[in-house]
């Protein structure tokens, strides 16, 4: 029996070791950089994590300009890293061309699609996740009035801001959305000031519980919230933690679960290219809920944001995708 | 107390500066040094990251094309006593002219499209720098707040405009769609794969013979023509310009208008050449190395090519090194450039002061 065990343990290290040696992968980074609190970071966080539970070492790049992502990947695959993912809907024009120089390399690549026989494609509704969280926004507002704080104003970000008006106003029809952009520029992730400036003279306007979907600058947002005694909602990653009892929940958009699922099936042997959307359904977006937290959600809202996230999941709630048609319904 | 500086020319512009490079090499190899590398693996990581292989040649001197374009545009600037700051936001405007011919034109041949594009890139950066350098004039503005002012602006306009104007519906990111072939400014391995030679792939475009030529085109202007002459005497001593009957005012927009011009042709070597669309942020702050390229290569366009050759070799070979030692980040790299800014730019003197007592002390001896 215990040569058995033995046996098998040493099979089990030797399959390990092999597939240690199959799959090498490789992490590019979009301009935010690897510790940016937020997007890039979940991937870090991901990979890590799959490092941990698998032995399998990985290697990344952050890039310093556009020429960088194509050359970054183009090193990585010649280099003989596979899968490679690339973290970012800027890269996509790079992975398109990198992927075809590369037939026999797996490319996966994060918020945006790349039609191509290697690549895998993972996308995220945000709408949903933010949807919920509008909800539970309403629901927790004493005022009626509800704030969002966005960082750069591009398409991406308006989804988010659309998902969260529909959801409060499917809690309480008569909500209002104060909605601010903090700016046109790549900064505007990354102003915490401007951030607090913004919420601050939303939660004046009335609004007591905040949105921000604005990266670095958003803990400038979740900040001035707490500072006036109102509440902030965080995004991406858990953010409750960063002011407990004063963060109402984070929607999250879980891109370290995508990172360790693409990293893992590249391992197993199952990875395949196509597009993946992570909606409530895949769980690859939602919201949290931990200690920090836990008494600021009553029985009756949790109850709706779960009755809420079945309907979506079963489809009896389709939330308008912004990006569908560059419009939100009012 | 402090020596007079007065060096022969060739120290100037060649002993100088290599000691600034090498000193600030030293003192980032300090830095290397504390992260727990070796310095000298890094450094010939470095340089062999940028000069060892044909594809990091054709790297450095894509680069390099991008900090001629604006190296220049700050330099003539300079000539005029004028401090144009906004090298990004005039890219950016020359971005987003190449991008409306683009846009508009590219079903027709090349012949016709490209000169076509260059052009509205050097118009439109002409104009985002005439416009501060008018305000200067007219408003008593100074160039320098409303240069950097005028980056925002820029930056503003074109994000308005691809988002809501001119973007491809439905992209994610910012960004129009691909221009087609015809406005495709042909990289240098097709250009001579197309005479039957190879040379391997980099992102080294035609635009880097452009930049060459701009070059020529600034010596020339400078040093050779009569309103070479007049930017010159505005530069030195305004009064006396007055006095020769040259008007400061004309001299300040047509300087600026060309500054803007040639900062605007970066456009050319990253949305023709390159990117083949119009993307945000493509200045990506060349428009501020630039300043420091036309300070190292003390305004003249030899020298600038060659700060821009060695700014070029910084950036490509600092990729490759944050590669081979993953510990050295990108963050690393911009501090080695900035240690470069900082001997050969602010700290010229430094430098300066003993080279010329070293000078003096050898003349004194010889005499």
């Amino acid at each position: 029996m215990r040569s058995f065990i033995l046996g098998a343990m040493m099979t089990a290290g030797l399959t390990l070791a092999a597939h240690a040696d199959t799959i090498k992968p490789a992490i590019v980074y979009d301009l935010g950089g690897k510790f940016d609190k937020s997007f890039n970071e979940g991937v870090f966080h991901g990979a890590e994590a799959f490092q941990k539970s698998s032995g399998v070492e990985f290697r990344d790049f952050e890039i310093q300009n556009d020429a960088q992502r194509e050359q970054a990947l183009r090193r990585f695959a010649k280099d003989g890293f596979s899968p490679i993912l690339a973290v970012g809907f800027s890269q996509a024009s790079a992975v398109e061309k990198v992927a075809k120089e590369f037939p026999d390399t797996k490319f996966t690549i994060i918020d945006m699609v790349v039609d191509a026989p290697n690549v895998q494609s993972v996308v995220f509704k945000e709408q949903e996740g933010s949807f919920l969280v509008g909800l539970l926004a309403a629901k927790a507002s004493k005022s009626g009035k509800v704030g969002f704080v966005g960082g750069m104003d591009i398409p991406l970000i308006r989804r988010f801001a659309c998902g969260y008006v529909q959801g409060a106003k499917y809690a309480n029809a008569k909500a209002e959305v104060l909605q601010n952009m903090t700016g046109t520029t790549g900064a505007a992730w990354n102003d915490p000031v401007k951030g607090a400036e913004l919420a601050k003279s939303q939660i004046d306007r009335g609004a007591d519980v905040v949105y921000h979907a604005a990266g670095g600058t958003g803990v400038g947002v979740l900040r001035a919230a707490a500072d006036a005694g109102k509440l902030g909602i965080g995004v991406d990653s858990n953010q409750n933690g960063m002011h407990p009892g004063k963060v109402l929940t984070s929607m999250l958009k879980r891109v370290d679960n995508a990172t360790i699922a693409s990293f893992q099936a590249a391992k197993d042997g199952t990875w395949k290219a196509g597009i993946t959307v992570l909606g409530l359904k895949e769980n690859g977006v939602g919201w949290a809920l931990d200690d920090n937290n836990k008494a600021l959600i009553t029985a009756d809202m949790k109850s709706a944001v779960d009755a809420a996230t079945a309907d979506i999941a079963s489809g009896k709630i389709v939330v308008h995708d912004y990006m569908s048609d560059s419009k939100c319904p009012d | 107390m402090s020596a007079p500086i007065e060096l022969p020319k060739w120290a100037d512009v060649s002993l100088v500066p290599i000691l600034a490079v090498i000193v600030a090499f030293l003192i980032a190899g300090l830095v290397v040094l504390g992260i727990g590398e070796s310095p000298v693996k890094a450094t010939v990581l470095l340089i062999k990251g940028a000069l060892g292989s044909g594809e990091g040649i054709g790297y450095t001197l894509y680069y390099a094309t991008n900090f001629i374009f604006t190296g220049l545009a700050v330099a003539i600037a300079f000539h005029a006593g004028l401090f144009n700051i906004g090298g990004e936001g005039q890219a950016t405007m020359g971005g987003l002219g190449a991008a409306l011919v683009c846009l508009r034109l590219d079903f027709l041949p090349w012949y016709i499209v490209l000169p076509l594009a260059i052009m509205g890139a050097m118009a439109m950066g002409a104009l985002w720098a005439f416009i501060p350098g008018y305000l200067q004039v007219k408003r008593g503005s100074h160039v320098v707040i409303t240069t950097i002012m005028f980056n925002f602006l820029a930056a503003t306009l074109v994000v308005y405009l691809l988002v809501n104007v001119i973007g491809k519906p439905g992209s994610m990111s910012p960004e129009t769609r691909v221009f087609e072939a015809s406005a495709h400014l042909p990289y240098l391995h097709e250009a001579f794969a197309f005479f039957g030679m190879t040379i391997p792939k980099s992102p080294l475009n035609l635009s880097f013979i452009l930049a060459l030529l701009a070059s020529v085109f600034v010596w020339i202007l400078v040093w050779h023509t009569r309103l070479g002459y007049a930017i010159r005497t505005v530069g030195h001593s305004p009064t006396a310009a007055t006095y020769a009957g040259i008007s400061i005012g004309r001299i300040t927009m047509i300087t600026m208008a060309m500054s803007g011009a040639l900062a605007g042709l970066l456009a050319v070597n990253e949305i023709l050449g390159v990117q083949g669309r119009l993307l945000l942020e493509f200045s990506s702050g060349y428009g501020f190395i630039g300043i420091a390229v036309a300070l190292m290569g003390r305004a003249h366009p030899v020298g600038i090519i060659l700060a821009s050759i060695l700014f070029g070799m910084l950036y490509q070979g600092g990729t490759e090194l944050s590669f081979e030692m993953p510990r050295v980040t990108r963050d690393m790299i911009v501090a080695i450039s900035g240690l470069v800014i900082l001997f050969a730019g602010a700290l010229d003197g430094l430098i300066r002061r003993p080279v010329a007592g070293v000078f003096a002390r050898l003349l004194k001896k010889g005499a």
